[in-house]
């Protein structure tokens, strides 16, 4: 059989693949539902949560679809669409296959895949990824456990040692967001180079600040949600807090670039 | 007698079976291809491949199991570490439904109503690039507007200022210091950035951790 990277029996198989994971999303969605029946949970509550949990997720998967339309130009559309509906991510399956390639004297994008420059790529990927799938099967119910005793010991200190995992999170994304601040004082003549995804890219001084404007606008829009949340006629707003900030956000991010970038 | 099984026993029954047939399965897919086409990896290659991408990725993967497990709660942690997006999205929206519905991490409440929303966002994640790959060519040119594209550069930051806004101002205490040590470490080290926050999350959090558990025990929580 001719191989091409669009071959139809590659999106088949990375059909089946991908109906598989989303029945598995299925499968704990409905199991997770008759369990919070059991427990006598508010089911109007969770039907609620249900809904912002699905807008909030309509923007970050959107900026998925555009990392599949990009990979497509180089490694065809079912092995991007693939990768990006189960675990990986632009820039590491970027990673991944430009190390294969260059193992063979070849760059991403410079000409059509062989099938065996395909599968060596895919198998790449494919294995330089796997540890997380088998390792929460293998030591995610000890961890989960270990919470337990934790909880069942103190409760209290449980409750904070879980805040303070989130908390520590947030706190090295914030440090995250402000990491090309120091373009401001790094930069020549007002430029900065950096590699991006590969591609040698130009920055201007200011751009760094560009992320803690578009923190700062996503911020003060749910801190306007929260007061308005107060009045019981806005109550509604919880659903929708998070992801109107996101959106708006993302969307003042627009003149920033224009202004700092 | 058999012991009755517990709800959280059976999550875990049901997402190792998940995960090891999925993990199988994703590895048939290259298997397929060499079948189906008749041909092999090129195996220097392969090997190179692996040698320069495995190990780094392999030891992200393994840091964020220990991290994240324990906040994505049982069935969250089989679904995200299959469908990825973790620290972008998945548990975001854990946090998020967990903050709404006013229930602690730890109990099974928590459990199930992270599992809900780790769920609703797997499946929307899918049924949108499905929608997105289904209608490439008329979405490519709208998608990829030089116009859009600095909103879809900025998603963290927009993401985490409105979660951060929700999160912090309930345990600023708890807040104040990992905020100014990651402020500082990330503006003044210049090797981190977007490919090593990844690396920072465990270690902010054991900070963290240290901290609260000092407050705790001088009884300032």
């Amino acid at each position: 059989m001719e191989f091409s990277v669009n071959h139809p029996i590659l999106f088949v198989i990375a059909g089946i693949l991908i109906a598989v994971v989303l029945a598995q999303s299925v499968f704990f969605l409905v199991k997770a539902l008759r369990r919070s029946k059991q427990l006598g949970m508010d089911q109007k509550k969770l039907k609620k949560t249900m809904l912002s949990a699905a807008l909030f997720t309509i923007a970050p998967a959107v900026a998925i679809v555009i990392s599949v339309m990009i990979l497509s130009k180089s490694l065809g559309l079912p092995l991007p669409w693939l990768r990006l509906s189960v675990i990986g991510s632009m820039s590491y399956e970027t990673v991944a296959a430009t190390n294969t390639l260059n193992a063979m004297n070849e760059t991403l994008g410079a000409s059509n895949l062989t099938a065996q420059q395909y599968v060596t790529v895919l198998t790449v990927m494919t294995i330089s990824i796997m540890m997380g799938i088998w390792l929460v099967p293998a030591i995610g119910k000890k961890l989960q456990k270990g919470m337990q005793s934790l909880s069942n010991r103190d409760a209290k200190w449980a409750d904070i040692f879980s805040i303070s995992l989130f908390i520590g999170m947030i706190a090295a994304f914030l440090g995250f967001v402000f990491c090309d601040v120091s373009r401001l004082w790094t930069a020549e003549d007002g430029i900065v180079t950096a590699i991006k995804d590969g591609v040698t890219v130009e920055y201007s001084a200011t751009s760094g600040l560009i992320p803690v404007c578009v923190m700062a606008v996503s911020a003060l829009i749910m801190i306007i949600c929260g007061l308005l949340m107060r009045k019981p006629k806005l109550k509604w707003l919880s659903e929708y807090a998070l992801p109107i900030s996101l959106v708006l956000g993302m969307a003042s991010a627009i003149p920033f670039t224009m202004w700092l970038g | 007698m058999k012991k009755e099984m517990t709800y959280l026993d059976s999550v875990h029954r049901d997402g190792r079976i998940w995960n090891l047939s999925v993990m199988v399965l994703l590895l048939a897919f290259p298997a397929a291809v060499c079948v189906i086409f008749n041909v092999l990896p090129q195996w220097n290659s392969l090997l190179m491949g692996l040698i320069a991408t495995a190990p780094m990725y392999w030891a992200v993967g393994a840091i964020e199991t220990v991290t994240y497990v324990p906040m994505l709660g049982a069935g969250g942690s089989y679904l995200s570490f299959v469908t990825g997006n973790i620290s972008n999205l998945k548990l975001p929206c854990a946090l998020n439904a967990l903050e709404q519905n006013e229930v602690s991490a730890n109990s099974e409440e928590g459990e199930v109503v992270s599992t809900i929303a780790i769920a609703i966002s797997s499946i929307v994640t899918t049924i949108i690039i499905i929608i997105g790959v289904l209608l490439i060519v008329p979405l490519t040119p709208i998608l990829q507007a030089p116009a859009l594209q600095p909103a879809f550069d900025q998603i963290l930051p927009a993401l985490f200022g409105g979660l951060g806004v929700a999160f912090v101002s309930k345990n600023w205490k708890i807040a104040v210091a990992p905020a100014i040590l990651m402020l500082i470490l990330f503006i003044f080290v210049p090797a981190l950035n977007a490919g090593t926050v990844g690396i920072m999350v465990p270690v902010s959090a054991l900070f963290t951790i240290g901290v609260a558990r000092i407050m705790y025990k001088r009884g300032a929580l």
